[in-house]
């Protein structure tokens, strides 16, 4: 029931209202800008002279006729074969979550089950790793990669990425796995199932939400790497960030700086869809490991 | 759990830490030990009609050779600690002798590249992430007041700018300010200096940095404040209104306090990931003017062709001693709540 104090405009109430407007103004303001200028010309996108050219499109419809333009997708897309950069993509994420997501589960599982000091321990360490800057791991893979010739595939990249994605996913379903009553796996151990046979049959029907929700995490990790995939992939193996990063030396000097926004459109395009569908799970997501301290 | 089944259940990922995080640090650790052989110089000595002349040349094959077999270098103990690239004892101890004020001192430390690298990478998360906080409540307070149907919407216009790809997201704000960028000319229109860029101002490129850290991050800290309001007992909060509290006082005092542990463990999280800031550089091409510790990293491991192993090895392990430093207080509390769970 809102009491009267609490339905009246206040001064307060009234400052952070507009302080949450212009936050989400902030927010949104850059993406929906590069969108729409993502279908111009680049007399339009950096229009010095008169910023209402990058809403109508003065530019390009002197230089291509219509208002709207696709010449960076055409661009991005087939001169600079970015489609295999997205497949690149596709293939690295994948394996790097569903890995990570089998090892994080079975280990997970046992932390939470285990009442053990060296599992309080495990957990220590994991949140140590979990601090590291990834770069500094690099700078110890690139020699030994280099030296076993391992360097620059996929498969190197992906179990890297996996490992780093470890400590994460250990916490996350280490504190999932504590709010699944121990009773549940227990009572199928007393009617004659091995550990494992219980974690099969009875934990992992149950256990789905949390696996999304860490999935999710771990998506966005791989999807969203710089310094690992930018320092381990050779140039056929590249994945869409470190080859825009690659393609903004190049394309910066031939003027096709739009080439590079259509990429960057194109990859923020599958986290707005992820967004639009599991913002509920990333939400509870976000706050699980608060929660759990 | 009996040991033997949880060593199964472990192994998997625990394998994959040591194997990729742990051992890692050991190799970054005798790495930074050893210098890259220098080239094998051979002198040859050539006689002609007026005299003997020796001349040096370089023997690439030779040094070729010997790089490939051992590809560590030499032995140089903890000399590329010490050296100017990093904590250059020699260069400080100048300095510190021929100090004209503390300004100036900082001016000279400045000229060292890590110094430099540390400096920047302290001052931006030190700067970052007491804004985020205390932005993060505010807008977590404010949209907690909003009328239910835009609260869902209002969540996922602001996890944009966490979720999106960093090299990405600093891109897109990047291309804005640029001179010919929308917000980079209206502020040369609003300073009426049709000079003014971002690109060549050390304090702006550091201001646009953290403005940059400041949105990627926020969204964080809103979210994880946001749900914690939810949490907030309703009882208190009616007593303390029945006790005569204003809006602001129970703010401070119920609101606050109750949100304290999330306080901390927002914290944790942005000192870990503002510590290791590295994209934004490379997205704003920022490192004329500003360079993290993990961008002083990146850079000797791009050295063309021949990266610098031990230069990166040094300032990782000494990056690696700075996130240790960072997280002793989270660690010894910890301990502390397990060892009282123990009891």
């Amino acid at each position: 029931m809102a009491s009267k104090s609490e339905s009246r405009m206040t001064p307060l109430k009234l400052l952070s209202l507009g302080l949450v407007v212009l936050w989400l103004f902030l927010a949104a303001f850059p993406f929906v800008w590069t969108f729409w200028g993502s279908f111009k010309v680049q007399g339009d996108f950096f229009s010095k002279a008169d910023w209402t050219n990058a809403l109508f499109g003065v530019f390009t419809t002197r230089e291509t006729g219509g208002a709207f333009t696709a010449n960076g997708y055409y661009g991005a897309w087939v001169q600079e074969s970015f489609w295999y950069n997205f497949w690149n993509t596709g293939v690295v994420v994948f394996f790097t979550v569903t890995i990570s997501l089998t090892f994080g589960t079975l280990g997970g599982y046992a932390l939470a089950r285990s009442g053990f000091r060296y599992a309080f321990w495990i957990l220590m360490a994991a949140l140590v790793f979990r601090a590291m800057p990834h770069i500094t791991l690099v700078s110890g893979y690139l020699l030994p990669f280099f030296e076993w010739n391992i360097w620059g595939i996929k498969p190197t990249t992906i179990i890297v990425l996996v490992a780093i994605n470890q400590p994460f996913t250990l916490w996350m379903l280490h504190s999932f796995f504590l709010n699944i009553p121990k009773d549940l796996d227990e009572s199928a151990m007393v009617d004659g199932c091995t550990r494992f046979q219980a974690f099969r049959h009875v934990i992992v029907p149950v256990m789905w939400p949390g696996v999304i929700t860490t999935g999710l995490f771990s998506f966005l990790l791989a999807y969203n790497d710089f310094a690992v995939t930018s320092m381990l992939l050779s140039g056929e193996n590249e994945t869409i960030i470190p080859a825009i990063a690659s393609f903004l030396g190049t394309t910066q000097i031939e003027g096709n700086v739009m080439f590079a926004v259509a990429a960057v459109v194109m990859t923020t395009a599958p986290l707005f869809i992820l967004i639009l569908f599991f913002q509920r799970h990333i939400v509870s997501g976000l706050t699980a490991g608060a929660v759990k301290g | 759990m009996k040991h033997r089944t949880f060593l199964w259940f472990i192994l998997p990922t625990l394998s994959a830490m040591i194997l990729f995080i742990a051992l890692p640090i050991v190799s970054v650790f005798i790495q930074s030990l050893f210098v890259q052989h220098e080239q094998v110089l051979v002198v040859s000595e050539s006689c002609g009609p007026f005299g003997c002349s020796s001349t040096t040349s370089i023997d690439a094959e030779a040094t070729a050779q010997l790089r490939a077999e051992q590809p560590l270098g030499k032995f140089n103990g903890f000399g590329t600690y010490t050296n100017r690239a990093h904590l250059a004892f020699a260069e400080v101890g100048d300095a510190w002798r021929n100090r004209d004020g503390l300004g100036d001192f900082l001016d000279e430390l400045m000229d060292l590249p890590f110094y430099k690298a540390l400096i920047f990478t302290l001052t931006y998360t030190f700067v970052v992430t007491p804004i985020v906080l205390i932005l993060g409540l505010a807008i977590a307070v404010g949209v907690n007041t909003l009328p239910r149907v835009t609260k869902g919407p209002a969540i996922f216009v602001s996890l944009l700018p966490f979720l999106v790809t960093p090299l990405v997201g600093s891109l897109i704000l990047f291309w804005m300010v640029d001179g010919d960028g929308i917000i980079g000319a209206t502020l040369q229109i609003l300073f009426n200096d049709p000079s003014l860029s971002v690109k060549a101002s050390t304090p702006l490129m550091w201001t646009m940095l953290m403005v940059y850290g400041v949105w990627h991050t926020l969204p964080f800290s809103f979210i994880v404040f946001y749900a914690g309001l939810q949490t907030v007992p309703q009882d208190t909060l009616e007593a303390a209104r029945v006790d005569g509290a204003n809006k602001w006082e129970t703010m401070l005092h119920v609101v606050v306090p109750h949100l304290m542990p999330l306080v901390t463990f927002v914290t944790l999280m942005l000192l870990m990931d503002n510590f290791r800031v590295l994209e934004p550089i490379v997205s704003f091409s920022a490192q004329g003017h500003a360079q993290s510790l993990s961008y002083y990293i990146f850079n000797d491991l791009r050295e063309a062709g021949n990266p610098l192993y031990s230069s990166a090895g040094a300032t990782s392990m000494m990056t690696i001693l700075g996130v240790v430093i960072l997280l002793t207080p989270v660690l010894i509390r910890t301990w502390r709540d397990f060892n009282q769970r123990a009891h």
